[in-house]
């Protein structure tokens, strides 16, 4: 088998993993980044930008096995094993605290930024001789038996990748191995390479930032060539960053230009008539490339999903060559029509006439518009489907007709950014906006849709026309500033999503959990009941929301009021009652209640609120009835 | 009748007529250590070693008639009972309890830590039939870097600090915990700043005797720059508070074994955390308990269930023991120190809770 030594590639990412995961400032993080950028290998380089921007690669190994390893080597047993993992609430770094001390010094090192030294080579500096340390002498060369070798970061996560198709017993000596040579910090990180599910707090547009900076790019250029279908295995750090590219060029998104959520009263944003405004549709936020004579689909986790989606493909020989399309992908049910009723501009204009005949006969009466009015000038040429039934679709690895029947999946555009294969991102809106119509009519099929605007004089009209959100199945809306380019990221100014109020429902707290890294040894996860004649039923789990102090407050009242313990659930007295939030509600057989809750949170503790207040399953049942289509 | 009974006010001792760290009011207390969790306000008469005496007096406002100090292996006998205090090394003064008679003994090891980290006094290995011992962390996740290590990691991140030209803030307590740190820190920084909560117990050991690294009280009327780049040592209480605003800018770093746990130090929201405990590790917990040779182990505050689990597997008869010591059932360390730091601390209590 071939032999790993250890590492300063290994040790370098260490230490910038561990500071990433407790630097509390983002600027302590960029400047991570960036002398990791500046200090780094190449290779190893290309295989962090991609780690951090979501390109992990495939799990080799069972994470069952690990934990049997590492049983193995502690002579632990299984239950003391959870019971600490339940504590830590990370596998990986449950079983880096575990395993006997490495050659790297004693256990983990402290953790925090200071962990830079990692535990090698103490030196305690000692003052006056009687002030207690015992002096260097006692650790001096703890990293003594360390080897010097130099295998990096590349060359672990190359072997890893290529133990896929090995025998357990390869797997289990490479990682018995790595174990031996690494210290505890180094450890956890091999072991998150491993298992994922890293929780660290870095954003794509962090290292974009960061790679812009030591490289000296253009953020937005940088973003744009990190994004998309490359390999860290085949992809050279200079390649990367270079104008030509790799292979995958011809499917290579833009990175997408994310909007913030408006907090305050659209009054704000000063003159209606700068905005666009159109509905927040509740799909997947995606791209649609036509390159080459090719269609690939992009989804804002930046996933390649051309082959979930085959009915886009029947818009393959429409679209003309060289066009990038920005929108939502999204289960479209029935009503979606071709031809002169999807034409957006007629019913603008319809919308025009008429208010402009409200204002006539009402020329001395203040302002009212009613939602009722807005209901027919809003009237929708598509049905979106709820984002469940879009689930259905995604998680599948086989797509069959059924499924294409029971859910067809379409594409509500509302952006274009390439055209004519020259990027248009630099245009106004209301150019691309106006090629986009064009386009999307030209294709004119029920799938593809566009995102209709939002005719609207002023804010308050805008406002009452939200209210209709829900029943269109849209989650509210986004304003446009109509001058504004297409930038990248998330970035304040020119796009704004304005969200409806979620839907509520006051429940009591029976079960409760541990949380998992910031919240581990915290009992933060719980679930709620609602009332049902006498009885209690859970319908959701919840967790966030509350403060840092709130959770002590339920964390010390979970431990004081448990009435049983399975495993890392305690069920406790139903006594505490929250204001449960949401965005939607569907109808489910899995959970006993009956329904299932879309983004459902604590929207606020009702401490003013007894268990016999609570809401009931009837009054969800009530809410399916009139949201869960 | 056992030796040494657990009741809803604390371990008592029927024959010798006296409680070990009781948490309601009794005739005849013995403490083991000053941490308010252990040692209470109210009880007609305390023994303790004679370090945790001047602690004891300013902390619980009892009189120096109420408190017997002893030294370390002095004997004193209760009704035939023979008590003796040997050290725990959790923090000065603090004490194992020896409990003799006719020839049974009990041992109540209140807080300790196995590593000598200087001024605690080295925890002694007592052989006896029944041992009664905490497990704050009690779980084999908990397992300490040596004190030198540690506190090399405490000393680098002080000096990058410095070069940055920044403050160090140690959140440490204020018994224990901020004088162990002393010896680190004295060799890399000019002045060691302490909140008033520190400094009034410094005050106290030094005033009795302990010979500890100078240390500076934080005044209100001290201006900024003085704490460009310099270390300051303040409890738990005082983090996020607007006291900590004139010290930037700063880095806060945690000292707790709690920190052991990445998790902990991004809730505590520390630029760092030092995993440097006065609490015995999982080694050290296993490793004292072999060396008392019990043949019954009572388990206390902390992972009480889960090492009275272990222990039993291992063959050592165990149970566990509901305490009112320790901050809730998890084992916290004794936060309770902190709260109190506030009303000592004076005009720097800008924090009403943690």
């Amino acid at each position: 088998m071939e032999k790993i030594e250890n590492t300063g590639g290994m040790r370098r990412f260490a230490t910038l993993a561990v500071k990433l995961g407790t630097s509390t400032k983002t600027n302590d993080r960029l400047e991570a980044l960036e002398k990791y950028f500046s200090e780094a290998d190449d290779a190893d380089k290309v295989w962090v930008i991609a780690l951090f921007s979501g390109r992990r690669p495939k799990r080799t190994v069972n994470t069952s096995l690990l934990w049997e390893w590492c049983r193995e080597l502690t002579g632990l047993p299984g239950w003391l094993f959870e019971e600490s993992y339940h504590t830590v609430g990370d596998l990986a770094e449950t079983i880096a605290l575990l395993l006997p001390e490495g050659p790297g010094g004693a256990g983990m090192g402290a953790t925090g930024r200071e962990s830079s030294t990692g535990g090698q080579g103490v030196k305690v500096r000692t003052g006056r001789p009687d002030a207690g340390a015992e002096g260097p002498g006692a650790v001096d060369g703890a990293g003594a038996g360390r080897s010097e070798g130099s295998r990096s970061l590349t060359d672990y996560l190359l072997r890893l990748a290529g133990l896929g198709k090995e025998e357990e017993s390869s797997k289990k000596a490479f990682v018995l191995e790595c174990w031996a040579t690494m210290n505890s910090e180094e450890r956890f990180i091999f072991n998150k390479l491993i298992t994922g599910g890293w929780r660290i707090g870095i954003s794509q547009k962090m290292v974009v930032n960061a790679l812009a900076r030591s490289a000296r790019v253009d953020a937005a250029i940088i973003a744009h060539r990190i994004t998309g279908d490359w390999d860290p295995a085949t992809t050279t750090f200079s390649a990367l960053l270079s104008e030509e590219g790799g292979g995958g060029e011809l499917s290579k998104p833009y990175p997408f230009y994310l909007a913030y959520a408006l907090e305050e009263e659209p009054a704000v944003l000063g003159n209606p008539a700068e905005w666009q405004a159109e509905w927040k549709w509740d799909g997947i936020r995606g791209e649609l490339i036509r390159r080459g004579g090719e269609l690939f689909v992009w989804s804002r986790g930046e996933e390649l999903m051309t082959e979930k989606f085959p009915e886009y493909q029947a818009w393959r020989e429409r679209l003309p060559e060289g066009v990038v399309l920005d929108g939502e992908i999204i289960g479209l049910g029935q009503g979606g029509q071709p031809g002169e009723d999807a034409d957006d501009d007629s019913r603008a204009g319809g919308y025009a006439a008429n208010s402009d005949r409200e204002e006539d006969a009402r020329a001395s009466e203040p302002r009212r518009v009613s939602v009722v009015g807005e209901r027919d000038s809003n009237r929708l040429d598509f049905v979106p489907l709820p984002f469940a039934a879009l689930q259905t679709r995604i998680g599948r690895k086989n797509i069959t007709k059924k499924n294409l029947q029971e859910v067809p999946v379409g594409f509500i555009a509302y952006d274009l950014l390439e055209y004519e294969g020259q990027d248009w991102r630099n245009r106004s809106l209301t150019d691309r906006r106006a090629q986009l119509e064009a386009i999307v009519r030209s294709v004119n099929h029920p799938l593809l849709q566009l995102s209709p605007i939002i005719p609207f004089d002023n804010w308050e009209q805008l406002a009452t026309i939200r209210q209709l959100s829900r029943e269109l199945g849209s989650e509210g809306i986004m304003l446009k500033r109509k001058s504004a380019v297409y930038q990248v990221g998330r970035k304040r100014g020119d796009w704004w999503k304005w969200k409806i109020d979620p839907l509520v429902i006051d429940a009591v707290m029976i079960y409760a959990q541990k949380g998992h890294g910031r919240r581990s040894n915290l009992y933060t996860d719980y679930t709620f009941a609602v009332r049902s004649g006498d009885q209690l039923v859970t319908f959701t789990k919840a967790y966030s929301g509350l403060t840092d102090k709130e959770l002590a407050e339920v964390d010390a009242f979970v431990k004081k009021n448990s009435l049983e313990k399975f495993g890392p659930v305690r069920t406790v007295r139903p006594e505490l009652v929250f204001e449960i939030a949401f965005e939607g509600i569907a109808a489910s057989a899995r959970h006993k209640s009956g329904v299932a809750l879309r983004f459902p949170r604590i929207n606020r503790w009702r401490k003013d609120k007894t268990p016999a207040e609570i809401d009931t399953l009837e009054d969800l049942k009530r809410m399916l009835a009139v949201y869960g289509k | 009748m056992p030796l040494i009974e657990f009741t809803d006010k604390g371990l008592y001792c029927p024959q010798g007529g006296f409680y070990i760290d009781p948490w309601r009011p009794v005739a005849k207390a013995v403490i083991t250590h000053a941490h308010s969790d252990h040692a209470r306000a109210g009880s007609e008469a305390y023994l303790c070693h004679r370090l945790t005496m001047p602690l004891l007096l300013w902390r619980l406002g009892v009189t120096a008639e109420a408190v017997q100090a002893v030294e370390w292996g002095e004997p004193v006998f209760m009704n035939g009972v023979r008590v003796s205090l040997h050290p725990a090394g959790h923090i000065i003064g603090s004490s194992q309890v020896r409990v003799e008679y006719q020839g049974e003994v009990w041992v109540v090891s209140g807080d300790y830590k196995t590593e000598d980290d200087g001024i605690s006094g080295a925890f002694e290995p007592l052989q006896c039939q029944v041992f009664v011992t905490e497990s704050t962390f009690g779980l084999p996740i908990y397992e300490w870097k040596p004190q030198p290590v540690i506190f090399s990691n405490i000393q680098d991140w002080v000096i990058e600090n410095k070069e940055r030209g920044k403050a160090s803030v140690l959140i440490a307590y204020s018994l224990g915990k901020a004088q162990r740190l002393l010896s680190c820190l004295e060799p890399v920084t000019e002045k060691i700043y302490v909140h008033g909560a520190a400094w009034n117990i410094h005050q106290v050991l030094v005033n009795s005797g302990v010979v500890l690294p100078a240390v500076e009280r934080v005044m209100p009327e001290m201006p900024r720059e003085l704490f460009k780049g310099q270390v300051v040592i303040a409890p738990s209480s005082a983090e996020g508070s607007p006291w900590m605003r004139r010290f930037q800018p700063f880095a806060v770093g945690v000292c707790s074994g709690w920190m052991q746990v990445r998790g902990n130090v991004r809730r505590r929201n520390a630029d760092a955390g030092f995993a440097l405990s006065d609490h015995a590790d999982w080694k050290g917990l296993l490793g004292a308990i072999e060396a008392t040779g019990a043949e019954k182990v009572f388990v206390t505050h902390g992972f009480q269930a889960t090492l009275a689990r272990y222990l039993n597997e291992r063959g050592i008869a165990a149970a566990e023991v509901k305490t009112a010591y320790g901050e809730d059932e998890e084992g916290g360390e004794p936060e309770g120190v902190a709260v109190e730091d506030q009303a000592a601390g004076g005009e720097d209590a800008d924090r009403g809770e943690d």
